[in-house]
């Protein structure tokens, strides 16, 4: 366990615990803010791994842009503010759903983390310009498709 | 120098949680949330793998860009297809039964 090890694993403890909040909340609007922080904490993962192009696009794109739609969306269907328990749903869906959920991580995580879980990656600096001549020499059909 | 079964567990909580999202909410734009929390789960995936694997098409860092560009769209046609919703049937309940 390396400092940077500890430090990662701060950030990602708080990607998770807002994400799970985000879907667990009874107040809708609170949802679409708890999915804010997951956003920004995950472009702060990204900067770790050395992607500080997808980090910028993420916290342009998603927190910029599809959180505001969002937040739109809730207005404009004149969702109800403050904690709503009539809305929420019966208990047998949200055990169904946290059954399913906990299993889809139990399966994620027994397929990666034996394979791929004791790697060790080196922080090293984004390659943007590597990158960009990627995207626009390689990439370039779907990127211009897209 | 950090492990890799850090950004791992962290894809596959995120994707534990969008999958009970998607389940588990009436609201539709709820439901919504749920998926964008499983992409941004394949976004780090992509990311931490491509961050392990040095290749020269930089793969790891170019398919989340498009990714991200993918979702925003998706995003903004799913959200218009439940206003439509909304102004035909007055509510955005998915357990309520269709008209």
């Amino acid at each position: 366990m390396t400092s940077l090890d500890i430090l990662f694993g701060a950030v990602g403890l708080i990607a998770a615990a807002s994400a799970v909040l985000a879907v667990t909340t009874q107040q809708l609007v609170h949802a679409a803010l708890w999915l804010v922080v997951t956003l920004g904490t995950l472009a702060g993962c990204y900067l770790f791994l050395g992607a500080e192009l997808v980090a910028l696009v993420q916290l342009l794109v998603y927190v910029g842009a599809v959180v505001v739609l969002v937040l739109f969306a809730l207005m404009l269907t004149r969702a109800p503010l403050g904690r709503s328990p009539e809305h929420s749903s019966s208990p047998i869906q949200r055990i169904a759903g946290a059954l399913i959920g906990a299993g889809t991580t139990a399966m994620l995580a027994a397929v990666l983390l034996p394979a791929l879980g004791g790697k060790l990656l080196s922080i090293r600096a984004g390659d943007t310009k590597g990158i960009a001549a990627q995207l626009f020499g390689s990439w370039v059909w779907p990127f211009e498709l897209l | 120098m950090i492990h890799l079964w850090l950004p791992l567990m962290l894809v596959c909580v995120l994707v534990g949680a969008g999958a009970y999202g998607v389940i588990a909410r009436r609201n539709a734009v709820l439901v919504l949330i749920g998926v964008e929390l499983i992409l941004n789960a394949a976004n780090l995936l992509f990311v931490s793998m491509g961050s392990v694997l040095d290749e020269k098409l930089h793969t790891g860092q170019v398919l989340p860009l498009f990714l991200i560009t993918i979702a925003a769209a998706e995003m903004g046609v799913a959200l218009a297809v439940i206003l439509a919703l909304f102004r035909d049937r007055g509510h955005i309940d998915l357990s309520e039964p269709g008209s």
